[in-house]
């Protein structure tokens, strides 16, 4: 895990891209038609956003699609496989897994989405800080992202996580906070090499001050590969959260996330295949449609990022 | 370079002395203590043995002078001794572990690293052929699989339905009876689920590596003059192209590893394998303090070595680094 968060660490920053932006250089409405045209044009990338669309769907309607209250134990109906009536089969106190997993998609969607917000920011922030000021706050700023990527996040979650109370906003708040480094140091390089740009030095020459630079003027520049890392950085929390809930330091029962179901799963596996296979297919899916959806927008906003695919390795073995 | 590795070494220090800090804070910081499960029941007097435990251990004392003490015995490799009612030495616990987690990572480093570029060179050279389609089918899929599902599935399949490999452990129950031969079988056969499922993200990730780096070397000019002078195409792609498309890939596997000893700990505890994963998440659950610190401890040196020797052997491979720059991490 962790490997989106580098994505793009080869890009250092460093002029070359004069051509894409000459002097006011905000996305405007060619651009975007450009991008809309190019994306469309990317089958799995389009594939991938109709079902990421659709998992957000059922994410939300999640109390209306489900057949059965997805806490509701039934004694009589223990470990059924799948059938006309439990499509997905039941668990081990009779809960229906077609359910549990509609209602786990809420828990895996908001951890993805609130814990890579919580690293974006904090990315940002610190990429903005270190690229625009230099000097000794950059200096510090990347030891200490040099730092948190040496250790072993896993080893580092595990550690965090046995001594919080775990609960969802716990697991956010550890993810986010362990996988803010890629962004920052994304947002840095964007820093450095939008910083000297005649615009740039214009706006600081007639006065203005240091925050309105870096808020107005460089991070809406920078934003590009920004959405591109957030949206690959979607589908790494949520295979981080589904691991730590199948070590049982993620989300609580009775809750149903993917991983505990898989948790629940893992000591019956020669009893209920159901409980293992299906939940998995939900991780795979989805984290899938998230990658085709990310990669297929960063092909859009820029065929030059197409090169950064060192940090897709770095996912080896998580 | 010698300079170089030492300089880097010195500078390794504040990053652990910096880590250790950061997870000594977390792991005191929280509430709950390792002798809580004594006062399983609310007796005044089991209160009393756990504080006396407390003061014992040194655990009454407020954090930084904790953290002192702590950093003061590492430095004389003084890793304490463990929490548990066992007290076995934290070097010996982790010594008793690492070897197995050690062997699992470079055996999976050794098969990624034999199929991914192969692979990767094939898919590269024959560009949206079918072959490379089905290979980035493969490591889409591998992206996006929970690696603890596979091992699940994998179970299933071969260790449930068709009985032909074991599921747990890395021996047999019999394993004592067994001539020299059969013991080894019998190892080997344990683990072969297990390298599979590690294996298998790291294979998509690096293939996928190979190929992009591979796409970009045979569009150099050297590659065309290779050509041009008439040279055969295995010549040009496994001498001139390949050896510069490698340069990349070793630094990648240098920058892999923390994660590849972070995944030993679902996989270890998936399949009982008694190695660091197991270790730390058992420790961890029972708040065996000086052994997590003894843990990160290892597992932080180890990647930062593990770095370093990535970067001296990309100088290696590529004369063209120097190592007189004032940091050694290079950017492409």
């Amino acid at each position: 895990m962790g490997w989106w968060i580098r994505a793009f660490a080869s890009r250092d920053g460093g002029g070359g891209d004069g051509a894409r932006m000459p002097t006011a250089p905000r996305a405007r409405r060619g651009e975007l038609g450009q991008f809309w045209r190019t994306f469309r044009r990317n089958q799995l990338a389009c594939a991938g956003a109709v079902v990421v669309g659709a998992l957000v769907g059922i994410a939300i309607l999640a109390p209306a699609l489900a057949p059965w209250d997805p806490n509701k134990p039934d004694m009589k109906r223990i470990l059924e496989a799948p059938s006309s009536k439990h499509w997905l089969g039941t668990d081990q106190i009779g809960r229906d897994v077609l359910s549990r997993l509609l209602y786990g998609s809420r828990i895996s969607l908001a951890v993805g989405f609130v814990s890579v917000g919580i690293a974006t920011l904090i990315g940002v922030l610190m990429g903005a800080a270190a690229g625009y000021h230099g000097g000794i706050v950059d200096g510090g700023i990347m030891r200490l992202v040099d730092l948190m990527l040496v250790f072993p996040r896993f080893f580092l979650l595990l550690a965090v996580l046995a001594f919080l109370k775990p609960s969802i906003w716990t697991i956010m708040a550890v993810i986010g906070m362990t996988g803010w480094m890629g962004v920052t140091r994304l947002v840095r390089a964007e820093f450095l090499a939008l910083r000297e740009r005649e615009f740039v030095i214009w706006s600081e020459s007639i006065g203005a001050g240091a925050l309105r630079v870096i808020f107005k003027h460089i991070l809406p520049n920078a934003l590009a590969p920004v959405l591109v890392a957030m949206t690959l950085g979607i589908p790494a929390a949520i295979l981080t959260e589904s691991g730590l809930s199948f070590l049982g330091l993620g989300v609580q029962p009775p809750y149903a996330t993917w991983g505990n179901i898989l948790n629940d799963g893992k000591d019956l596996i020669t009893y209920a295949w159901w409980l293992t296979l299906y939940p998995g297919l939900a991780i795979l899916i989805t984290v899938l449609s998230y990658n085709l959806l990310g990669e297929g927008i960063r092909d859009a906003l820029d065929p030059r990022l197409r090169q950064s695919a060192v940090g897709r390795v770095l996912r080896l073995g998580h | 370079m010698t300079l170089f590795a030492l300089r880097r070494l010195v500078l390794a220090i504040p990053l652990l002395i910096g880590i250790t800090f950061i997870s000594f804070l977390v792991i005191q910081l929280a509430p709950g203590g390792p002798f809580d499960y004594i006062r399983g029941e609310e007796s005044a007097q089991d209160s009393k043995l756990v504080e006396r435990l407390n003061k014992e251990y040194g655990l009454d004392q407020p954090i930084y002078i904790q953290y002192w003490r702590w950093l003061t015995r590492i430095a004389r490799l003084d890793f304490g001794r463990s929490f548990q009612p066992d007290a076995k030495p934290v070097l010996t616990k982790i010594g008793e572990r690492l070897p197995i987690t050690l062997f699992i990572n470079l055996i999976q480093m050794i098969i990624i690293v034999a199929l991914a570029i192969p692979i990767g060179v094939a898919s590269a050279t024959r560009q949206y052929s079918l072959f490379d389609k089905i290979t980035t089918v493969f490591v889409f899929i591998g992206f996006a699989t929970p690696d603890f599902w596979l091992a699940l599935l994998l179970m299933i399949l071969f260790g449930v339905q068709l009985d032909w490999l074991p599921i747990s452990g890395l021996r047999s129950l019999n394993y004592e009876y067994m001539s020299f031969w059969r013991q080894q079988a019998d190892f080997v056969s344990h683990l072969i689920l297990p390298v599979t499922v590690v294996a298998f993200g790291g294979l998509a990730g690096l293939s996928r590596y190979m190929r992009q780096s591979m796409l970009e070397v045979v569009r150099q000019d050297y590659v065309q003059t290779a050509r041009a002078k008439g040279l055969p195409e295995p010549v040009v792609i496994g001498k001139h192209a390949l050896r510069n498309a490698l340069l990349p890939v070793v630094t990648i596997l240098g920058l892999s590893l923390p994660g590849l000893i972070g995944g030993s700990v679902i996989i270890e505890s998936i399949f009982a394998i008694p190695g660091m994963g197991q270790l730390m998440v058992q420790s961890v659950f029972s708040r065996d303090y000086p052994v997590i610190m003894g843990n990160l401890v290892i597992v932080a040196t180890l990647t930062l070595l593990a770095n370093l020797f990535a970067d001296l052997a990309y100088g290696l491979v590529d004369p063209r680094i120097r190592f007189a720059g004032r940091r050694g991490r290079r950017r492409r």
